[in-house]
């Protein structure tokens, strides 16, 4: 009779050591947790097939500085011709692969992302919507070089009057721009339409 | 992205017909369809077939107009139509002249009100139908699956539409590839507006940038119908079963991704991927969040993000209400004929619900056999892992 509880209570802390053993195992093997979203919200609008790099760099520094989150929104336009609401998947998967990219920074770096893509007529209304549905506290954008996709003077004069919180404005950076695969393919054609004789 | 369904396209050409079916197709006005078309018709011609031309729209390009001189046309009849006289094939014409081909331009176009059938490639229907081959031409942006997603890429929405089916039905679909390059040289040149058009021509549609994204969508368009042709006519499958096999194929090529999101953030990753995979395979993308509770402040916050997203993406976002994952997810993916689940990691689960109950993946590969299940990785935590941060 007591042989026979030794080997039970014997099996059972066998049972309950394998359970605590697993249970540390797994514990152990629990990857790292990922980027807490942080309080604050720092807004950082781009567009077309390209972002700068350096605009980036300082929306993450400034986010990593305040323990916020960084909010990516990639600008689309939609032609006049076309619902508001109409699905975008050209510009869409120029949107992904950039915000794919900005993740990867981001991540690198502990900073948590929220990434957005916001429709408008014109870029001004796509950023209008923007202020219509985000929470920021600060925006972080890259002034455009004169003649290249990006906001100009007039857009930095529009937000500064329309956009609540800091507004952060970047000198032009053509060089150190990064681009989706499909915009790299994309952009060597363009000075043919020059050599043919055009415009 | 669930493609439009007009009355037209209700019924495609699906019955068998005795004539040859050829489409000329190309990514713009001016890349040399009608050409091309009117060559091999006169090469039929010269093997000594019987050829007419049933429908031809030169657009007063002379190297086209020299293409058709010595082939027989068949004149076009006279529609009128609110005070206006209209021309437009004569289709009761060319089957009672009966030829062996008969090449018909601009499948596309809507006929005059009145006429046998709304649109010309339900007159082509018929041609078909009396035996009789036809060569044809449309532009890549008259296809109805692509309207939107060329409407997008180019600003402008072509108004006549065909279903996508006529493409796939037709025996050949040989496109006219031109780099827009050579393309922007033709219409500087004046071979395909005249000189007074040619200038709004290269500031609206004719841009390098609109060209190449038509010439990419063109290229894959023609290289999917290769592959549906390749799948149900594969030798090696037999004709035997030739019906179940193009069912196959059909369903192959129709799958539908389901998406598994909560309304967090991190969700965005699983949503990306899937509507990559669902961009490649052609398929819809449904959203789904299972809640056991009312959305809190935040969470609403991102659901509208998310549904936001959704719409940008011509993404469904459905939302259910239960307890148990696995089983609402299987419902939902019966009821709306998922093909692909995607999910990322699942939450960690204690050591006693380890024991009790087998995690979500295996559930729902348990609770539904045929679905292939994908779980997108979450690359914030290999980074964090490898400890790989960088200054930026």
């Amino acid at each position: 009779m007591i042989a026979s509880l030794i080997v039970l209570v014997g099996l059972l802390a066998s049972a309950v050591a394998a359970l605590v053993a697993t249970h540390l195992r797994y514990r152990r093997r629990r990857p790292a947790k990922p980027p807490t979203p942080g309080a604050g919200r720092i807004l950082f609008p781009f567009m077309g097939g390209a972002l700068s790099q350096r605009a980036l760099d300082a929306a993450l520094r400034l986010a990593r500085a305040e323990d916020a989150t960084l909010v990516p929104v990639f600008l689309a336009r939609v032609s006049m011709q076309l619902p508001i609401d109409t699905p975008l998947p050209h510009q869409s998967g120029v949107a992904l692969s950039l915000q794919e990219a900005i993740e990867q920074r981001a991540t690198a770096w502990g900073i948590a992302v929220d990434a957005r893509i916001e429709r408008g007529r014109t870029y001004r209304h796509a950023l209008r919507q923007t202020f219509e549905h985000e929470r920021y506290d600060r925006i972080v954008l890259a002034a455009a070089e004169r003649g290249h996709d990006g906001f100009d003077a007039g857009d930095v004069a529009w937000l500064l009057d329309n956009a609540a919180g800091e507004i952060v404005v970047l000198r032009p950076d053509c060089d150190t721009t990064i681009r989706p695969p499909a915009a790299r393919s994309r952009r060597a054609p363009r000075p043919a339409r020059v050599r043919a004789g055009v415009g | 992205m669930e493609p439009r369904r007009t009355a037209e396209s209700e019924s495609p050409i699906t019955e068998r017909r005795a004539g040859r079916y050829k489409i000329f197709l190309g990514m713009a006005a001016g890349v040399g369809k009608t050409y091309r078309m009117l060559q091999e018709g006169q090469a039929e011609a010269e093997a000594g077939r019987d050829v007419v031309i049933g429908y031809l729209e030169p657009h007063d390009r002379p190297e086209t107009i020299a293409q058709a001189d010595d082939l027989e046309l068949v004149p076009r009849r006279h529609v009128r139509y609110r005070e206006t006289e209209l021309e437009e094939m004569d289709l009761p014409a060319v089957l009672r002249r009966g030829p062996e081909l008969c090449l018909i331009d601009e499948l596309a176009h809507t006929n005059a009100p009145g006429l046998e059938h709304a649109k010309r490639y339900q007159d082509i229907e018929d041609v078909l139908k009396a035996g009789i081959d036809v060569f044809s031409t449309v532009n890549v942006q008259h296809l109805e699956s692509l309207n939107d997603q060329i409407a997008e890429v180019t600003g402008t929405r072509v108004r006549e539409t065909v279903p996508d089916a006529v493409l796939g039905t037709a025996d050949e679909v040989v496109l006219l590839d031109l780099t827009p390059e050579s393309l922007i040289e033709r219409l500087i040149a004046g071979k395909i507006y005249p000189q007074d058009r040619v200038q709004a021509a290269l500031n609206n549609f004719f841009t390098i940038e609109n060209l190449a994204a038509l010439r990419e969508v063109s290229l894959r368009q023609v290289a999917e119908e290769v592959e549906h042709k390749r799948v149900i006519s594969d030798p090696r499958l037999g004709s035997r079963d030739e019906g179940l096999i193009e069912t196959a194929a059909a369903q192959a090529i129709h799958d539908r991704l389901l998406a598994l999101v909560t309304p967090t953030p991190r969700s965005q990753r699983v949503v990306r991927r899937a509507w990559r995979s669902a961009q490649r395979l052609g398929g819809e993308l449904d959203l789904l969040w299972v809640s056991d509770h009312e959305p809190r402040e935040d969470e609403r916050e991102q659901l509208d993000a998310l549904r936001r997203l959704a719409s940008v993406l011509g993404a469904h976002l459905l939302i259910e209400h239960g307890d148990d994952v696995a089983a609402t997810a299987a419902r939902v993916a019966e009821d709306r004929g998922t093909t692909y689940i995607l999910m990322g990691r699942p939450k960690p689960r204690s050591a006693m619900r380890r024991l009790l109950q087998p995690a979500l993946p295996f559930r729902l590969l348990s609770l539904l056999p045929g679905v292939d299940l994908r779980i997108v990785a979450d690359r914030t935590r290999r980074v964090a892992n490898n400890e790989t941060r960088e200054e930026p």
